[in-house]
């Protein structure tokens, strides 16, 4: 059995773990991340990154598929295409295998040690490996747990077969032909658009009564609207009840009393995310829980001293750039900086069709604090770059305090508005009043124009509607 | 969709303006009829403005702490159909003014509340501390150059816009030194607050300036031996009828007031020093300063010369519940021609009291003490209550200020002397 010891140590290798060890390493300090699958975590292999490949190659066949038929204004036409859906894979794989050796370069210049293995804490200062070579007991100043989420796994559903998780729906080597959604959350709806896009016939279920129930119905009429023209269908209000006894089909309670079946080649499980928190010895140290979470203060400092958390690991929201913020602030705060989350907005992107955006409080959310606030909203169907790009569809909100007109959230749904994410954010940081945003010259053609327009219309002063 | 311009009501006889003192609704409120929207104070009430139509506010025409013109623009409401013609607004907004009963549709449509006056200022200035519970509002650059420095931006006030922090204000604050950052320990506040003087507040601000300017004051200590008088006082008190309340000491000093006015009637006056004339008043029109949540305020008991010890002690308590509870009406709290200032409990040995002006003398009772008093053989001890007062020393000299307070004292020493005519 090897020992070693050093400065920090981070268990798991996802976004907010290899973050914080790159800091720590250029920081200085002797760091060790620990990885049991592959660098990037979750994210980079089974999440964001593949499914934004797969949701972009999907797009583009729709889009030349929709040339095709004849139906393109832009006076476009070819012969039907056809899409190799394994070379897709191969080449979503190419894209985060090249990813995956950015951050492993990147480590390495750190001087971050990586190990590979299983982790388990033996103290609240030590933890064993279990490498290739052997156990490798690790102690550390500070420990930091990453350890990320996992898709929730229903017990009448389990994984296996026809029934697949995020993780095995983004490496299929055909399109299924039936596709069943169990979740009309950001993930089921991003894979179940994807898929009808590339040929797919995709039935969504969803147990509440709205897809994506935590965006208001403003936000997400647009996305709802798509979904039928591409023709999936939404059942809300419907519960899954398991497989049919041949397996081939999906037991679904509509409106809490008629069963219905739903045939399926694939039945895609998306039914949120829980957090890792057994698995790698947590019966080991004392560690005071918040829910399924494990709590963490305003440092990311958990109950034990020295042992830090960060990522899904520590609650909602699930995102990675959350995460990445949280290691890269323990890993200056471990080098004795002076630091704690301060931050103002965690923007969050849904990559349907529509996007589907939102940065800091929606008017409910506004509203609800109690404070008075101002809406300006403005649609693209008044944005010139919209129109030229056959995108129409979708607006940009803001809110503000009514006294001061200080920003308190973003929101927009359109084609490519995850690229305003930027500015939304930079906004709310900065602490910006309607007049900033008002008074800053947005680039014509944009349909940045809108997040300007917004704000003027909130003033009363919009130009362009 | 139109437009209702509400002007400011005539409030009151004489009231040629008013002062804005409380916002009840703001710019994009939507208003009912009746529903109250402002408050303005008149000389010492308040009267609220209530809606005569409803709509959604438009425009304010004050700020709080403004003093308004009867007749000016107060709000603008945007109205169902036509709303008010621009010839027609002030008929339509001030129908009050257009009626010959003028007190009486006043009473049933303005509701005064004396002394609700509101402190509270509209808004926080730029640069002021921020409300209770606001996140202080800077770049992460200065979010991050204040961790580093230890300084929690909670203290630090921002120049900015809606109270931004900048990095000069950090630099400004850390230039202040350690004291100001320093978190554990006795520190110095270097704080200042600017509080906007405004309703009941300024008004007894100006009047107690006006009073002291011109006033020159004499003010003359004496003792009262009230053992008598309190005895007198327990002994009715103890067989008074149930529907009559509790006598304090304040009726039998109006009553001995009132007998010393008698003799000395130039102490019931209103002292126009502008036109050199002395209004010496036949009517007793005691005010009686009492301390209200919202700030000081003087009831008036009416004609005290033609109430007897029960009735001043009733009028007294019915006043001051009104003064309290904010309902007692503008005539009830003006139009006193001599002063009763007390402190009760709080009373002390002896204070300087500032005349109601344009009055000339007021009365001040002090605490009810057991002092030791030497009889010739021994001490004994006795109630001993003082009166500080002052008066007028333009129009009143100091022996007959000595001689009014030597009058009561001597009645209320020997009680019975108030109640024995002739």
């Amino acid at each position: 059995m090897k020992e070693i010891s050093c400065k920090l140590i981070v268990i798991g290798a996802g976004p907010g773990g290899y973050v914080c060890a790159i800091r720590a390493g250029q920081l200085g300090l002797d760091a060790v991340i620990v990885e049991a699958k592959r660098l990037g975590g979750a994210c980079l292999n089974v999440g964001c990154i593949p499914s934004k490949a797969l949701i972009h190659a999907a797009e583009e066949f729709e889009k030349v598929r929709h040339m095709a038929a004849g139906e393109s204004p832009l006076g476009i036409s070819l012969s039907a295409p056809e899409i190799d859906l394994a070379k897709t894979i191969a080449w979503k794989d190419g894209v985060v295998s090249r990813l995956r050796g950015g951050v492993a370069g990147l480590l390495k210049r750190g001087k971050v040690k990586i190990v590979a293995g299983a982790a388990t804490f033996r103290d609240g200062k030590t933890i064993a490996v279990e490498t290739e070579t052997g156990l490798q007991v690790i102690r550390a100043e500070a420990i930091v747990i990453a350890t990320g989420s996992a898709p929730v796994e229903l017990p009448f559903l389990p994984f296996g077969g026809s029934v697949i998780s995020s993780t095995e729906a983004l490496s299929l080597d055909k399109v299924p032909q039936k596709l069943v959604v169990v979740g009309g959350g950001y993930i089921g709806l991003e894979l179940g658009t994807a898929f009808a896009k590339m040929g797919s016939a995709v039935t969504v279920v969803e147990a509440t009564a709205r897809i994506l129930p935590q965006y208001d119905s403003e936000l997400t009429r647009p996305v709802a609207k798509r979904l039928s023209e591409l023709g999936v269908k939404t059942l809300t209000d419907a519960k899954a009840k398991g497989l049919s006894a041949k397996g081939e089909a999906l037991l679904v309670e509509v409106g809490g009393e008629k069963e219905i079946r739903l045939g399926a080649d694939k039945i895609l499980v998306t039914v949120g995310r829980r957090p890792v928190t057994e698995g790698w010895g947590r019966e080991e140290l004392v560690l005071d829980m918040d829910g399924p979470f494990i709590r963490i203060d305003d440092q990311c400092r958990t109950s034990m001293r020295g042992v830090y958390a960060i990522g899904d690991v520590t609650g909602e929201p699930m995102l990675a750039h959350r995460a990445m913020a949280q290691g890269e602030m323990v890993a200056e705060i471990v080098a004795g900086h002076k630091r704690s989350w301060d931050k103002r907005a965690i923007p969050a992107v849904c990559f349907t069709d529509p996007e589907i955006v939102s940065a800091g409080l929606s008017p409910e959310e506004a509203g609800r604090a109690g404070t008075a606030i101002k809406v300006g909203q403005f649609p693209f169907s008044a944005n010139g770059r919209a129109m030229t790009k056959l995108d129409e569809d979708g607006f940009v909100r803001v809110v503000a305090r009514a006294d001061n007109h200080l920003l308190l959230g973003i929101q927009a749904v359109g084609h490519d508005v995850s690229e305003l994410t930027a500015a939304f954010g930079l906004a709310l940081e900065m602490g910006a009043r309607l007049e900033d945003v008002a008074g800053t010259i947005h680039a014509h053609p944009t349909l940045g124009e809108a997040l300007q327009e917004a704000a003027l219309r909130a003033l009363g002063r919009a130009l362009h509607i | 969709m139109g437009e209702h311009v509400i002007k400011l009501p005539d409030v009151g006889e004489g009231v040629a303006q008013a002062e804005l003192v409380e916002w009840h609704v703001k710019v994009g409120d939507l208003v009912r009829e009746d529903m109250i929207l402002a408050a303005v104070m008149t000389d010492k009430a308040t009267v609220e403005i209530p809606s005569p139509v409803s709509g959604e506010v438009l425009w304010l025409g004050a700020e709080v702490g403004d003093s308004v013109a009867v007749g000016s623009p107060l709000i603008r409401l945007k109205v169902e159909g036509e709303g008010s013609p621009p010839s027609l607004v002030a008929a339509a907004a001030t129908p009050l003014a257009q009626t010959e009963d003028m007190p009486k549709a006043l009473a049933q449509s303005a509701i005064p509340t004396a002394g609700k006056a509101n402190l509270q200022a509209r808004g926080a200035p730029s640069g002021a501390p921020r409300p209770e519970g606001d996140r202080p509002l800077a770049s992460p650059a200065v979010r991050l150059r204040a961790k580093e420095a230890g300084v929690d931006l909670r203290q630090v006030s921002g120049s900015g816009p809606a109270g931004r922090i900048s990095h000069q204000d950090l630099d400004a604050f850390i230039a202040r030194g350690p004291q100001a950052a320093r978190s554990i320990g006795l520190q110095q506040n270097n704080s200042v607050e600017d509080v906007k003087l405004v309703g009941l507040r300024r008004r007894t601000a100006e009047k107690m300036a006006l009073a002291n300017a011109r006033i020159a004051h004499i003010t003359y200590i004496e003792e009262v031996d009230v053992t008598a008088l309190e005895d007198l006082r327990a002994a009715l008190n103890k067989q008074k009828r149930p529907d009559q309340s509790r006598l304090t000491l304040l009726p039998f000093l109006m009553r001995a007031m009132v007998r010393a006015i008698a003799d000395q009637p130039n102490f019931n006056a209103l002292f126009d020093d502008e036109a050199g004339i002395i209004h010496q008043h036949g009517g007793v029109h005691i005010g009686v300063a009492a301390q209200t949540p919202s700030g000081l305020v003087v009831a008036v008991v009416k004609h005290a010369e033609a109430r007897d010890l029960w009735d001043c002690g009733a009028e007294v308590n019915r006043l001051a519940e009104a003064a309290k509870t904010g309902s007692a009406t503008r005539e009830e709290l003006s139009g006193s021609t001599i002063t009763i200032t007390s402190l009760g409990a709080m009373g002390g040995v002896a204070t300087t009291p500032i005349i109601n002006y344009p009055e000339v003398a007021i009365v001040g009772v002090n605490k009810i003490m057991v002092r030791p008093v030497w009889d010739g053989s021994g001490f004994i001890p006795r109630k001993i209550m003082n009166l500080s007062s002052s008066f007028d020393h333009r129009v009143i000299d100091g022996w007959n200020a000595a001689l009014f307070v030597q009058r009561i004292k001597t009645l209320l020493e020997t009680p019975a002397m108030i109640f024995v005519e002739g």
